[in-house]
């Protein structure tokens, strides 16, 4: 079933919201990946404030390429993900509501997601001239230092990913293979 | 002794840099398309019309297929009759992985110390394999490797009494404990015998191969193809949402080892196996 979303996102906003669920985002949304999601843990550990508003906020685990003279961003598709997954239950207490990235998720983070009616998405790895197509603006926000690393905000129009794990503990990476391999067997 | 210039290797592995990374191979891309249309789940075949869609934008536009354009592996067969002038080997190439990158509007991965992590800034040094071989030619095959797949890549030494049934279980443990992380679709590179780094040579040497390549060896023909299959029953498919097709294709290389040992490693290529080649 495909659904629209739009940036911030609120519990009420991902109620709905099944593994499995084709998923369009629009608004703003951050980039981060490993370096970055240290630093951000570590200003939360020093009970500073961050470079942008955790509240509802939605971060893609990216590190596009430079863009092409008249390109808003490169090529960029999602990392995967469990290299977060330490960092990631602390974003999601400070207000994180969704994570775009691809690949499984630790039980920690799947614990986080439910207690904070957060979503984790997938968007198709490797699929990364595609996806930039839904990339309107981008602007390093922080961490310029590191590179394709840096934290970025960028505006994306119906950014298309699937709902993988969703607020009630379902799981696409399991339930997925398990459909199929039942309906493979008949 | 035939005389190469290193200034024109420097040419040629920026322009396979950068082609590498916008060019997914036409075999790769029409095995993708016999996957799709064998895909009769349909999430799994709209997904890898997506990939295929993916390739397609990134040809036509001329920008990199994945934003993980790799830490280039680089893998030069020297003939022994070669004689490289103006400059060193080593620098030449890397000086290529630097204007391509460059140029290339490619990302660039590469960090100095694995410990410290600041950036190189050019993507270099490549990773180079170096063979010395008969003849007056060279041949460099450049193959940006990302990591999303590479960090699945698994290696044991088993004990001859696991035999084929123990080279086969772990296999199969790998291709599952990676699951959706390396973006399957994937290649299965696997590396049989040797020693310790022979094995995981071997396993990268066999992604670079066509995909119309299986082994030279019958046994092991049969056994990539009895491979794939088993590895595709798992159901993991396209970016691990279910499916039949978890993997395109199993190569295998293999090597004499020691009356003591097996060892086996598996290096997974996602559906983004790049790799291009020149002969000089």
């Amino acid at each position: 079933m495909k659904k629209t979303l739009t940036t911030p996102l609120t519990v009420e906003d991902l109620k709905d919201l099944k593994a499995g669920d084709d998923v369009y985002i629009t608004g703003y949304i951050y980039t981060a990946r490993d370096a970055a999601h240290a630093r951000l843990v570590e200003l939360l550990d020093e009970g500073k404030e961050l470079p942008f508003d955790p509240e509802g906020a939605v971060i893609y685990y990216v590190g596009p390429t430079p863009a092409k003279p008249g390109q808003a961003i490169g090529s960029a598709g999602p990392t995967t993900s469990y290299r977060m997954d330490s960092y990631a239950p602390r974003l999601m207490d400070a207000g994180l509501k969704g994570m775009i990235g691809k690949g499984k998720r630790d039980q920690g983070v799947k614990d986080s997601i439910v207690k904070n009616g957060a979503v984790y998405f997938a968007a198709i790895g490797g699929a990364a001239a595609l996806i930039a197509k839904s990339v309107k603006s981008a602007e390093v926000i922080a961490y310029e230092d590191l590179g394709a690393e840096a934290i970025r905000k960028i505006y994306v129009e119906d950014f298309p990913v699937t709902v993988i794990n969703d607020s009630y503990g379902n799981d696409l990476y399991m339930s997925g293979r398990k459909e199929y391999l039942e309906w493979a067997e008949k | 002794m035939r005389e190469i210039d290193a200034g024109l290797i420097t040419k040629e592995v920026k322009r396979l840099a950068i082609e590498a990374n916008y060019f997914l191979p036409e075999d790769v891309l029409e095995s993708l398309k016999e996957s799709r249309d064998g895909e009769k789940w349909e999430l799994a075949s709209a997904t890898i019309d997506k990939i295929i869609q993916n390739a397609e934008i990134a040809k036509e536009n001329q920008v990199p297929m994945c934003q993980d354009t790799g830490m280039v592996v680089v893998f030069v067969e020297i003939g022994q009759d070669v004689h490289i002038v103006n400059g060193y080997l080593e620098d030449a190439i890397n000086q290529g992985i630097r204007e391509g990158y460059e140029e290339g509007f490619l990302r660039k991965s590469v960090v100095k110390d694995p410990l410290d992590r600041v950036n190189t800034k050019d993507n270099t040094p490549g990773v180079i394999h170096y063979s010395i071989v008969p003849g007056d030619k060279l041949s460099i095959t450049v193959a940006p490797k990302g990591f999303g797949s590479e960090n699945m890549s698994r290696i044991k030494m088993l004990k001859p009494a696991e035999g084929l049934q123990g080279v086969k279980d772990f296999i199969l443990e790998s291709v599952e404990l990676a699951g959706p992380n390396p973006c399957p679709p994937t290649i299965v590179g696997v590396g049989i015998g040797g020693t310790f780094e022979k094995a995981a040579y071997l396993a990268k040497k066999s992604l670079m191969r066509d995909m119309d390549e299986y082994s030279e060896d019958p046994f092991y023909e049969k056994l990539e193809k009895e491979l794939l299959e088993d590895i595709n029953k798992l159901g993991i498919g396209p970016q691990g949402f279910g499916g039949n097709t978890t993997s395109f294709k199993v190569n295998i290389e293999h090597y004499p080892t020691h009356i003591a040992g097996l060892p086996v490693a598996v290096n997974i290529n996602c559906h983004a196996a790049r790799h291009k080649q020149v002969i000089l």
